[in-house]
């Protein structure tokens, strides 16, 4: 078996079962880790700044590239949306965001690194991840200009490749032949992409997971049963 | 199961709804909670508490989990007080509810510790087949060698090393130095011994059999108020702080109640509830002043004044414009109002005298026994003199007549007179002092007399009262100098003089001054005054406290419950004190022990003396007699030594067992022989006082243990000398030596010398400052770790300290570890020292015979005013022979002394023949051949507490009954049915881990245990009527003694702070950079008591991590600082680092640093000295006060802890000035050779190592 063949046949999954059943494990025998690890004690204005900013860009890019890639061409068809309209929106909405999520994370990053409090109480996977969620969101960053020049030339195939390849590993036939054309940046992304999700549950990524959206209509008071 | 699969029911969460489906009930899983639970959860409870001197004494429940301590609680199982009281609880606060942090923390010293260079020079020795005090002896006797690891103290280099290594290097040096220099040369520190009784009992029982001098404390950490023994021949002697309940007026003045008495503040608080009024005098608005109906922001050490105010007004109001019943029966029984002074011509005035004694009529007064010492009064009725029982003459030599019951003539009870007003001879105007503006000008007021015949002259007497009253500025109509009302404020002690000096108000002072007396008039006594270091830490604190005990004595306060004064700081009462004694000084097996006094011995031995400013005539009084004018404080010292008053250690210039043998060898046969030999050759001067020459080779101290204590991060006061002088370390003192402060009685060696200590050993479970300077460090059980004692004076409970969990590592409890030390020194001691006999000179103590040694007047043996009589007019010469191999025996076994000589207490004797078998069947006997054999075992720490449990009064109500049978036959008082309901009882070590348990009313003290009253001191004084221990076996408004009128305060008067001038020169340092000129105040700290827990890192949370300076914010803003700068206060003692805390709290003029903030807790170097940044007693330096050495004289004798000398520091001035960040320099740089030789700052002169001139 090639490299490519391993890194987009067989890693996608490794991947995957890792975030998957990391993050189970991780949520029944280490509750009191399934946290976001928030720093607010130690700083707050920078943190205030930075998270804000981080978080609509990196959700607006998750949703995106969810959206994007995961919805089956001929859907897109359907709704009207052509190949080329279909690459304007990425290129313009991953720039706005991606933007977004770079500035608010390099405010992270500063904060992170330059603040002393906040770097004594930093363990190593927290720097870490930060880290290769900077490089990732850089590398996809760095993909744009090349998907604009495809769009200038009228050609979206490269788009509709990913998309395939991306479905194909979600259906669990996976075809890594489909990037065989795919510029090496793009790749380069794919790969630092995928091993966010290997890295997830051994971050505090995992709070994720627990979007407290409860709290937007819990009742005033709960009372839990007897214990059993 | 499953917390994920529990998530797969979201939608079945929801069981039920109510109120309307506001509130919900779910069926979450319930297993996280047990997390919470199981950090609660433990294997077992042991009792226990804190051996620290907050004087808390708190009672805990320590909780083991998996053999370690996992937390502390508060126990809450005291005993319930009587109905209509508050109960104890809580008790504990948050510094004592983290210790647990210390066993397992990185501060924890795990294994025996000592300094590389020294470890590695004795093994060296060692292994050229030197014996271990051959060895020892070898690294001494070569100043290159000793060098080596003296000049590097406090800079780390300890390695670990193993309990049989170190012990024979401590018992080879204990061993060296008795037989080289003489066993007084071996000292030993360690205070406080309520906190821990066996663990202190433990060094000084170790100390006392082999010759070894124990320093005091009290004195030395200023917390003994000398007004107490003077004013009621009683150390210290408080209420409980239930007694504060029953108290309908309080004052509260220098005692920060609710932050350094935490558990008891409660009553504080509580007290308000049932109306009584709170006052608080406090220069910052401390947390205390919090509580108070009104502050009164009294000018820091300015206190006397205003309370000599107070007592003006009540004076005026209470005894002139009107005799309230109740004060004049309680002026007349219970204090020396009425006795008679008499008036003596001084230059070209008159001034107050000694009081008048029977011995000064021809027939005696017909009393046969000590007439020199009983005082008299003139009758009432006749106007006759006549001697009152109760004096002190009374106490010793005959029986029950020594109370304060009236005497009668006839059927009729004779009444003493307390004012000649009315009736006088003549009118008279005498001096009194004066020093309101620092030396003293001299003020005179009229004065109503009595012409009597004394030795076939006529003699103008005058009475107490009447010398008080003019001396308060009372206008009685008698003309002259007086004030003209409470606004004249050019007379001294009136209400607007005090606020000239005080900035109170004097409004506020008469009508709190009023009203306090007015509340005891109405209540028989319930005014109480609370007081402590604020007041006390001061140079002339005597006059702050007497001017307290003056008020409250007019007002007759003291002896009555809930009123009275509550001095709280330091003294922690030793409850079982008098089955404790033989325990820890070894009485059982000889007497006497040594002991030295603290404040005189760091005075001498860190050649504080040589850099002495105050200038000692600047305190006479003008009219003083001043026989030793133009003598230097230190001089006033060596004269107190050589009277017999103070103690000395090291005695003579000569070794104690060297002068027995050479007596011998001249034909002494017996103790009575050798003193002779010594008087012989203390007058040809072939023997002279160690003091004399203490710089000589020949008298400084050489081995020093510290246990139990930390003495050089915390209450070194002239931390610095300490360094430089004791210990020849890096040091900061930023001054040659003071030609100025050479004397006529010592003498002068040109260059001071350094590194007097040969060996240091500390004695900690925790590293701090006084390791690291350490030469060996010993690790010691926590106080869960070990079985002991403790008691405080804040409650009537005894308490355990238990072994909660085994000591951790490597460490012992101070009992196995002296005991250690004892067999090590036990075996090479048969080599080197056998049995041999060696002199104790010991001062004549209080509460003993002795004490009426000096009546009249002082005279000099030296300056040939008298003959040198042992006990009379030298200290008493004692011989105790010492077989120094059995010391290991002696240690482990309660010896045969209890049975043959008894037990004793403050001058009363019993017999414990019936404890001591108890003993031995309840400890077992010892079964080992040799001179412990069939004696009550104390081997195991448990087997010490039982034994000081067993021979106490307090814990041993047979032994109470015992002891109040003997004060009765004194008295002629029968005082058994104040323990008589608990004779059967007996308090075992067992009792007080189940549950803390009330003591027994004993003769110790002078309040009771009872159902009806709380503990009050002075109780049993005025309801018993057993004499003060004073003079006049009263209380005692004037002192007579000729030194107390020398110095001016034979009346309490005020006494600003002393200049002690340690800015001086500091100036030009700084030159003009900002800075302030401030007053150095040290307070005892919310975050930490003394040291302990300031380290922890749950206190250093709660407060800023590191050391702190507080100011005032105007003094901040005039130098531009800002709240947390660094900034370095420094002056000719030395120079602190601290990080800036500016705080409207503070009053200007004023820097705070709390207490024991340690140099190991990020302190930079000082930019001054270059050295480590310093503690808060870097800046100061000890001065010593002559009337604190008065001694032979009754309730001015020496007392261990009771009287002497005390080391106060709050009259210091600091330069204050700001660091910027970038300068401060963390000296984190390998040690070099030259940073090794710069032991002094730049610029200061170096004394080269173990120079002698001449």
């Amino acid at each position: 078996m090639d490299f490519t063949k391993f890194i987009f046949g067989i890693y996608p999954y490794i991947a995957l079962t890792v975030f998957l059943v990391g993050s189970l494990i991780r949520f029944d025998r280490e509750q009191y880790s399934w946290k976001a690890d928030s720093s607010q004690l130690f700083e707050k204005e920078q943190l205030r700044k930075g998270s804000i900013l981080f978080h609509i860009g990196v959700l607006a890019l998750f949703f995106g590239h969810l959206a994007g890639l995961v919805t089956p061409h001929t859907w897109f068809l359907g709704m009207g949306v052509s190949d080329m309209a279909h690459q304007y929106i990425a290129i313009i909405a991953g720039a706005v965001f991606g933007t977004i999520c770079m500035l608010g994370g390099v405010i992270l990053w500063r904060r992170r690194m330059g603040n002393p409090r906040v770097r004594v109480n930093s363990r190593f996977m927290d720097i870490f991840i930060l880290d290769w969620l900077l490089v990732t969101l850089a590398l996809g960053l760095i993909t744009i200009p090349f998907s604009l020049l495809h769009a200038l030339k009228g050609d979206a195939s490269t788009m509709v490749y990913l998309a395939e390849w991306v479905q194909s590993v979600l259906l669990f036939r996976a075809e890594p032949a489909m990037l065989a054309d795919v510029g090496w940046i793009y790749k380069l992304h794919l790969f630092f992409g995928m091993t966010v999700f290997l890295l997830f549950p051994f971050t505090r990524l995992v709070h994720v997971w627990s979007i407290p959206l409860g709290y937007l209509q819990r009742p005033y008071q709960v009372v839990r049963s007897r214990f059993r | 199961m499953s917390h994920f699969l529990d998530r797969l029911n979201f939608f079945k969460k929801v069981q039920s709804t109510f109120s309307n489906g506001y509130g919900i009930v779910t069926n979450e899983d319930r297993q996280w909670e047990d997390g919470y639970r199981n950090r609660w959860r433990f294997d077992k409870v042991v009792r226990s508490t804190h051996g620290v001197n907050c004087t808390g004494s708190c009672s805990w429940n320590v909780h083991v989990k998996n053999g370690l301590v996992a937390f502390e609680m508060q126990a809450t199982d005291y005993p319930r007080t009587r109905p209509d009281m508050p109960n104890h609880e809580p008790r504990g606060c948050q510094r004592g509810a983290s210790f647990s942090w210390y066993l397992y923390s990185p501060h924890r010293v795990k294994h025996p510790m000592i300094r590389e260079r020294l470890v590695t020079l004795y093994r060296t020795e060692r292994a050229s087949g030197k014996d271990p005090v051959e060895a020892w002896e070898a690294i001494q006797t070569d100043p290159e060698k000793r060098q080596q690891y003296t000049a590097v103290r406090g800079l780390g280099g300890h390695i670990r090393s193993s309990w049989e290594e170190v012990t024979e290097i401590i018992a080879a040096a204990n061993v060296y130095t008795a037989k080289k220099h003489g066993p007084d040369r071996i000292i030993g520190f360690s205070p406080i011994p309520a906190m821990s009784m066996i663990s202190y009992a433990a060094g000084s029982r170790y100390l006392s059999l082999i010759g070894g001098a124990c320093l005091s404390f009290y004195d030395w950490y200023c917390d003994l108020p000398p007004a107490s023994p003077q004013t009621w021949g009683e150390q210290t002697d408080v209420p409980e702080a239930a007694d504060w309940y029953n108290s309908t007026y309080l004052i509260v003045a220098g005692a920060n109640l609710p932050m350094t008495r935490t558990p008891d503040a409660h009553f504080y608080s509580e007290v308000r509830y049932k109306g009584a009024k709170v006052v608080a005098i406090a220069p910052d608005y401390a947390e205390y002043v919090k509580f108070a109906d009104l502050w009164m922001p009294a000018r820091q050490g300015t206190d006397a004044a205003v309370f000599l105010a107070m007592g003006h007004v009540a004076l005026k109001e209470f005894f002139v414009d009107r005799q309230e019943p109740y004060f004049q029966e309680y002026a007349r029984t219970y204090t020396d109002l009425p006795m008679l002074v008499r008036l003596d011509k001084q230059d070209d005035a008159l001034v107050a005298g000694r009081m008048v004694r029977a011995s000064d009529f021809a027939d005696a007064l017909g009393e046969k026994n000590n007439p020199e010492w009983k005082t008299v009064v003139l009758d009432e009725a006749t106007g006759d003199v006549f001697t009152p029982n109760g004096s002190i003459g009374f106490r010793w030599g005959e029986k029950g007549k020594w109370n304060l019951l009236p005497r009668k003539k006839g059927r009729k009870e004779i009444q003493p007179r307390l004012s000649l007003v009315s009736d006088s001879d003549d009118v008279v105007e005498v001096q009194f002092p004066c020093f309101e503006s620092g030396t003293d000008k001299g003020i005179r007021r009229n004065i109503p007399v009595k012409k009597i015949q004394i030795n076939g002259k006529e003699t103008l007497v005058a009475t107490v009262f009447d010398l008080q009253l003019a001396q308060y500025g009372i206008d009685r109509g008698l003309g002259g100098d007086i004030a003209s009302g409470y606004d004249d404020a050019d007379t001294p002690n009136t209400p607007a003089w005090a606020e000239k000096i005080t900035g109170v108000k004097q409004a506020d002072i008469i009508r709190t001054g009023r009203e306090f007396a007015d509340n005891a008039a109405k209540t028989r006594g319930k005014s109480m005054v609370i007081l402590g270091a604020g007041i006390n830490h001061w140079y002339h604190n005597d006059m702050n406290y007497r001017a307290i005990m003056n008020l409250l004595h007019m007002c007759g306060c003291v002896g009555q419950s809930g009123g009275g004064w509550a001095h709280y700081v330091g003294q922690e009462k030793l409850r079982p004190q008098a089955g404790w004694l033989p325990v820890a000084f070894g009485l059982d097996w000889h007497r006497p022990p040594r002991h030295m006094n603290g404040t005189t011995f760091f005075y001498f031995h860190a050649d504080q003396w040589r850099y002495e400013r105050l200038d000692a005539d600047s305190l006479l009084a003008a009219t003083a007699k001043g026989k030793y004018k133009g003598s230097q404080l230190s001089d006033y010292n060596v004269v107190s030594q050589r009277l017999g008053w103070l103690p000395s250690a090291p005695h003579f210039n000569k070794n104690p067992l060297e002068i027995c043998k050479q007596a011998e060898a001249a034909g002494a046969t017996d103790e009575k022989g050798v003193a002779d030999y010594v008087v012989d050759k203390l007058k040809s001067g072939e023997i002279a006082f160690a003091a004399e020459d203490i710089d000589a080779p020949e008298n400084h101290p050489r081995n020093l243990f510290v246990w139990r204590a930390n003495l050089l991060g915390c209450s070194a006061k002239g931390h610095e000398y300490f360094l430089k002088h004791l210990l020849g370390a890096q040091n900061g003192v930023m001054q040659d030596v003071v030609k100025e402060a050479r004397g006529k009685e010592i003498k002068w060696h040109d260059e001071a010398p350094i590194a007097k200590l040969d060996l240091m050993v500390d004695i900690n479970f925790r590293m701090n400052s006084t390791g690291a300077y350490s030469d060996i460090i010993l690790p010691t059980a926590t106080w869960y770790e070990k079985d002991d004692l403790n008691t405080t004076d804040m409650h009537p409970f005894i308490h355990p300290l238990t072994e909660a969990v085994d000591p951790g590592w490597e460490s012992r409890s101070d009992w196995q570890i002296f005991k250690t030390i004892a067999k090590e020194f036990s075996k090479l001691a048969e080599k080197h020292l056998g049995t041999r006999k060696d002199l104790v000179a010991l001062p004549i103590l209080h509460d003993t015979p002795a004490e009426l040694a000096q009546p009249l007047e002082v005279k000099d043996w030296k300056r040939g005013e008298c003959e040198p009589v042992p006990g009379k007019t030298l200290p008493l010469l004692k011989v105790v022979e010492r077989n120094f191999a059995d010391t290991y025996k002696k240690f482990t076994a309660l010896g045969p002394l209890m049975v043959k000589l008894g037990n004793n207490v403050k001058g009363i004797d019993w017999n414990t023949e019936k404890e001591y078998k108890h003993l031995k069947e309840l400890c077992y006997t010892i079964q080992d051949e040799g001179v412990s054999k069939g004696m009550p075992s104390l081997e195991e720490d448990v087997n010490v507490c039982e034994t000081v449990l067993a021979l106490a009064p307090e814990t041993n109500g047979d032994v109470a009954v015992k002891s109040w049978r003997n004060l009765s036959e004194k008295t002629g008082i029968d005082h058994v049915h104040l323990a008589a309901p608990r004779e059967d009882d007996k308090i075992t070590f067992r009792d007080i881990k189940a549950q803390p348990r009330k003591i027994i009313t004993a003769p110790t003290w002078s309040g009771i245990e009872s159902e009806k009253v709380s503990y009050n001191a002075g109780y049993t004084n005025i309801h018993e009527h057993i004499p003060f221990r004073t003079l006049t076996g009263r209380a005692q408004f004037y002192q007579d003694h000729e030194w107390m009128r020398d110095f001016g305060e034979g009346f309490c008067t005020y006494r600003p702070p002393v200049d002690l001038q340690a800015t001086r020169g500091i100036e030009d340092i700084i030159k003009d950079k900002p800075h302030l000129v401030l007053n150095w105040i040290t307070p005892h700290s919310k975050w930490g008591i003394h040291s302990t827990y300031n380290d922890n890192l749950r206190m250093l949370t709660l407060f800023r991590g590191g050391p702190g300076v507080w100011i005032s914010e105007k003094d901040a803003q005039s130098i531009g600082l800002e709240d947390g700068d660094w900034v370095e206060a420094l002056n000719t003692n030395g120079t602190t680092m601290a990080r800036v805390i500016v705080s409207q709290r503070i009053p200007e003029g004023m820097a705070m640093m709390y207490h024991a903030q340690e140099k190991h807790i990020n302190t930079p170097g000082s930019n001054s000295t270059g050295k480590r940044g310093g503690i808060l007693n870097s800046v100061t330096r000890v001065t010593v006060k002559p009337t604190h050495m008065i001694g032979g004289y009754a309730q001015l004798s020496y007392g261990f802890n009771y009287y002497g000398t005390v080391g106060s520091q709050r009259d210091e001035f600091v330069v204050l000035h700001k660091i910027p960040d970038p300068d401060i320099d963390w000296l984190e740089r390998p040690l070099t050779p030259e940073r090794e030789a710069a032991l002094n700052p730049p610029g200061i002169h170096q004394a080269p190592y173990g120079h002698e001139d001449e």
